[in-house]
């Protein structure tokens, strides 16, 4: 029996209720909002309780709010629907569908309105896979239903505990999701109705797996420095943070489009609402290469801008957490992009600021760094119980205060993720793309190209920016003539191999074949001993070879006008070789 | 609507009241009495049957027993054709003298636009000033801040572009202005006719702190209703630092843990909430923001710049009266400048490329080096860059600016000089005699 409290006070989007009868922690509530003769409910979640009084968060604004307003307990946790049709969909923090609670409220979103997240009249072509009298556990497979490319695994519900034994599976046909396609029953003689949507709460990882595995196939991005010098591995945990203005979402859609996984889900966390719009409205034009279809139909997206409630923005990043996993279990490879961690970070630090928590670190809550890390330890891969493997891949991008990494959001972060990809100001500013830092940044994970060469190459790049430095105290004629050449190389891996231009058709995506050719020759020009009389013939041999590598990595791999530019370069790093 | 009054104050800090109240709700308005006038105030926290009350006209001169009587609704504005050429103070009563207006009542502070309703920002708006049309084009539904310092003829540019955008409505938000900057806006929108289509809503430094607060939201709900009635609107706000600065100033009155010097840890949500008002609705009109952000000490990182930063769609730096070519940056332009004229997107970088050129040789010049027959042409084009492009002044439209662009580049190189591409020469080259 659901419990009923009356609230007492009111402050910001948190609000204090007596109650009567149990109430759990995480557990959702709607407070009554009286709204002239109408009634409406607005969801919020336990977070505190205290004697007598829970405190709540509310995810709606609760302006109107009185104290004695009734509270109506729902005993369930905060959770989400899973099952089919979720993919190509537009969802808030708290899943409710943005593009058909337009349809019905208009240009402002509601307050109160809550829809359901999977399309109810929709028919799905529903495949038996198990049969009456076979024992199951929770996440076997009982049934499929075809998604868009994708065979969707009609699963035992997570929350099944023990074993149980199929009484009846409904024959192939099509199917509602309300539908009950199944009948379980266990020792204890209960029975379960398996419908094809189940519930799952959001801040509890989905556990129905045999194990966990370390990460050990390369996740490529078809972006030159990921891929090669910083590279993510499906399963694995990465951070992008940087300042305003340096990339951090053209970098975030650029991996949205090109990652080598089967489903992207992008939470859209407290950032500008114009960048969700773009990805909402140009997704569906664009073709994904694996597939042939449109990039949407692998695409979830989850929307909570920086002007939608405080508090369903920290639910956010668990809901998109929960649908990778989701997916995961059907032996799916699914990349998380949450944008931004700071934000949802900040909305805990809102949330604490009001229950009057003892602050941490710039006024962070004491947990920042633990509900960081579990957070990331969601992601993963895992042998499922059929011995399928799926993953779940998790980048955040990071917006530091001022750009400095050493807040505490940064590096809390950083104590847990498997590769950083710091982006600087300094690169953005010099128009230097993607902008992150070379030097800064590291991964733990191994590439697609020898550890040694990926060695090699940044050593020459730090080389490099020391020669720089030097420079700029002793000038270029206090230069030898080898740390000159040095410098230029550096410069030149910088502009042909880490820079890559997001807007050219070709340059934009450089697949792992091609980043292992190219990087293989541009390694070699490195590597090439090389004399010249003067520093400004070397100057100019260098500018004419980044202008020829660069021409080289805007036509078409294995092209006729591939080769060609190809032998030229050669002839031309001929010419000024030395012959030792 | 009760009609109780109270007559017990517990406790009085700042512009914040307490006091004991039954059945009152968040953000209801009360209007509270004292021997020195009338004020409004708005509840902003409930605790039991103790409710703080923020009090718009400060908490001077009230005592323990001022009556205080509660209005049964939240902050509304009222909205009307007839709000054009008038100026009312953040409360939303009027500050010229006029009639109060007659209209319907609008909530202010209102819910966030779903973002499936918005469009893909398309159209650029003119402003005649060539920095903004040319180099860093401004976009309908486009929030943006400018940053400063105290000193720049911040309000001079916000007069400016209020008199030249091609927008149908106009509102003018003043944060904390000096009276002197506030009588300067509105003495120039009159002169200039362009009055008729503005609606200004002004705090000024010696008005109560809390009137500050509201001036942003209630710019921003007319705005909002008049863009969906199919309006273009632009919305100035000068200046959003002391907006941030009157949330810390309650924020610490209010006992709230600072996060970061002093303000609020929901300072970037605060913020958000209003910038993220900037829209272009389907099938609709459109809100397009600019507002000045000064920047304590010349200093990006602080708190309010930092958090804007995040949030906006770019920034324009006012930095000695000229937007400055570099660091200033809108998101947005690459939706639009393909579309303007061909030569757009070639004159904006090259003349940028150009003028950081001519940068790297006034440093040379100013360590003594000799200038080479390069440098000198360098040197030629900065100054005319500066003084017919630059300048705040300069009021052309784009297509004249495009070929004022041209024609400085012809005066003082050769075409293969500026690194253009030799089909664009062809086309747009100046030709000689």
């Amino acid at each position: 029996m659901a419990s009923i409290g009356k609230i007492t006070g009111v402050n910001g989007n948190l609000i204090r209720v007596k109650f009567e009868s149990a109430v759990s922690q995480n557990e959702v509530a709607y407070a009554k909002l009286q709204d002239g003769a109408n009634t409406i409910p607005l969801k919020s979640e336990v977070i505190r309780i205290r004697g007598d009084y829970a405190e709540l968060q509310v995810f709606e604004d609760t302006t109107g709010l009185k104290a004695g307003d009734e509270v109506e307990f729902t005993g369930e946790l905060l959770s989400v629907e899973l099952g089919p049709g979720l993919l190509t969909q537009v969802f808030d923090g708290l899943q409710n569908p943005l593009p058909k609670l337009a349809e019905e409220c208009g240009f402002f979103l509601q307050r109160g309105k809550y829809l359901k997240a999977l399309p109810r009249d929709k028919k799905w072509a529903f495949t038996p896979v198990a049969k009456a009298g076979d024992v199951v556990v929770a996440g076997d497979t009982l049934g499929t239903v075809p998604e868009g490319v994708f065979t969707h695994r009609i699963m035992v519900p997570f929350k099944a505990l023990g074993k149980w034994t199929v009484e009846s599976v409904v024959a192939a046909g099509e199917h509602v999701v309300e539908d009950v396609v199944a009948v379980l029953k266990n020792a204890a003689g209960e029975k379960l109705d398996v419908k094809m949507v189940q519930t799952w709460p959001v801040k509890m990882p989905i556990k129905a797996f045999e194990e966990r595995l370390r990460p050990s196939k390369p996740l490529t991005m078809q972006q030159r420095i990921i891929d090669t010098f910083f590279p993510v591995m499906q399963g694995g945990t990465f951070c992008t943070p940087g300042p305003f203005g340096a990339g951090k979402t053209v970098l975030q859609q650029l991996m949205s489009r090109y990652a080598d996984v089967d489903i992207v889900i992008l939470a859209a966390c407290g950032e500008r609402a114009g960048e969700v719009v773009e990805t909402l409205r140009e997704f569906p034009e664009l073709i994904d290469p694996r597939t042939g279809k449109s990039l949407m139909d692998r695409t979830l997206i989850i929307c909570n801008t920086s002007s939608m409630p405080v508090a369903a923005r920290e639910a956010s990043v668990y809901t998109g957490v929960t649908l990778a996993e989701y997916y995961r279990q059907m032996g799916l490879n699914v990349l998380l992009l949450a944008d931004s961690t700071s934000r949802w970070a900040q909305a805990l630090r809102e949330q604490s600021g009001r229950l009057e928590e003892i602050p941490g670190e710039e006024a962070f809550p004491a947990y920042l760094e633990s509900v960081i890390a579990a957070f990331y330890e969601r992601g993963g891969v895992v042998r499922l119980k059929d011995g399928k493997t799926g993953s779940v891949t998790i980048c955040g991008s990071v917006s530091p205060a001022g750009g400095n990494f050493e807040e505490p959001v940064t590096q809390a972060t950083l104590k847990v993720v498997g590769a950083f990809l710091g982006l600087s100001r300094e690169r953005s500013d010099q128009r230097r793309f993607p902008a992150i830092h070379p030097l800064d940044s590291w991964s733990k994970y191994e590439g697609i190209i020898d550890v040694k060469k990926v060695e090699d190459a940044r050593k020459i790049l730090a080389g490099g920016v020391d020669v720089n430095n030097m420079m700029k105290v002793v000038g270029e004629e206090g230069t030898s003539i080898e740390d000159f050449i040095l410098y230029l190389k550096s410069e030149y891996l910088d502009a042909v191999y880490l820079q890559q231009d997001a807007y050219h058709e070709i340059d934009a995506a450089c697949s792992a074949d091609r980043q292992k050719y190219v990087f293989d020759k541009v390694y070699t020009i490195l590597k090439t001993p090389m004399t010249f009389t003067e520093k400004d013939a070397a100057r100019s041999f260098f500018l004419k070879l980044t202008q020829a590598t660069k021409d080289w990595n805007r036509v078409a791999f294995d092209s006729q006008e591939f080769k060609d530019l190809e032998s030229s370069i050669f002839a031309s790093v001929k010419g000024v070789t030395a012959n030792a | 609507m009760r009609n109780v009054a109270y007559h017990r104050i517990e406790r009085i800090a700042g512009s914040v009241i307490t006091l004991r109240a039954e059945g009152v709700a968040n953000q209801e308005l009360a209007q509270v009495t004292s021997s020195f006038g009338t004020s409004l105030a708005r509840v902003i926290r409930i605790d039991g049957d103790m409710v703080d009350l923020q009090v718009f006209a400060g908490a001077r001169g009230i005592s323990t027993d001022s009556e205080v009587r509660f209005l049964g609704e939240p902050m509304k504005v009222a909205y009307s054709d007839s709000l054009l050429g008038r100026v009312f103070n953040g409360a939303g009563k009027p500050r010229d003298n006029g009639p109060e207006v007659d209209g319907e009542k609008i909530a202010i502070g209102g819910p966030s636009v779903n973002p499936a309703k918005r469009i893909i920002p398309k159209t650029m708006v003119r402003t005649g000033i060539p920095m903004i049309d040319v180099f860093n084009t401004l976009v309908v539904s486009q929030k943006l801040p400018i940053f400063s310092i105290a000193g720049e003829p911040y309000n001079e540019l916000l007069a400016r572009i209020a008199l030249q955008a091609e927008v149908d409505v106009i509102i003018l938000g003043g944060m904390g202005l000096k009276h002197d900057d506030y009588l300067y806006l509105k003495d120039y929108l009159e002169k200039n006719g362009a009055m008729s289509r503005t609606v200004m809503f002004m705090h000024t430094a010696s008005d109560p702190i809390v009137e500050s607060l509201l001036v942003p939201d209630a710019s921003l709900a007319v705005a909002e209703k008049f863009a969906t009635d199919g309006k273009n609107v632009l919305v100035l706000l000068t200046d959003m630092t002391n907006f941030a600065d009157a949330m810390k100033e309650i924020a610490i009155t209010m006992e709230q843990i600072p996060s970061n010097r002093g303000y609020p840890g929901d300072l970037y949500s605060q913020l958000a909430a209003r910038y993220e008002k900037a829209v272009d609705f389907e099938g609709s009109g459109s809100i397009t923001i600019l507002a000045v952000t000064t920047m304590p000490g010349d200093d990006v990182t602080h708190p309010v710049p930092d958090n804007t930063g995040y949030i906006t769609e770019g920034q324009f730096y006012l930095r000695k009266g000229r937007i400055e070519p570099f660091g200033s940056l809108s998101r947005l332009k690459q939706q639009v400048n393909g579309k303007t004229r061909s030569d757009h997107r070639t004159i904006m970088n090259t003349m940028i490329q150009l003028y950081a050129s001519y940068k790297e040789t006034l440093e040379k010049q100013s360590m003594g080096f000799t200038m080479s027959n390069w440098d000198q042409k360098l040197l030629k084009y900065g100054v005319r860059f500066e003084k017919e492009m630059m300048d705040l002044s300069v009021n052309i439209p784009l297509e004249k600016a495009l070929d004022l662009g041209w024609t400085i580049l012809a005066d003082c190189f050769a075409p293969e000089e500026t690194g253009i591409p030799t089909k664009m020469i062809n086309e747009y080259w100046p030709k000689k005699g």
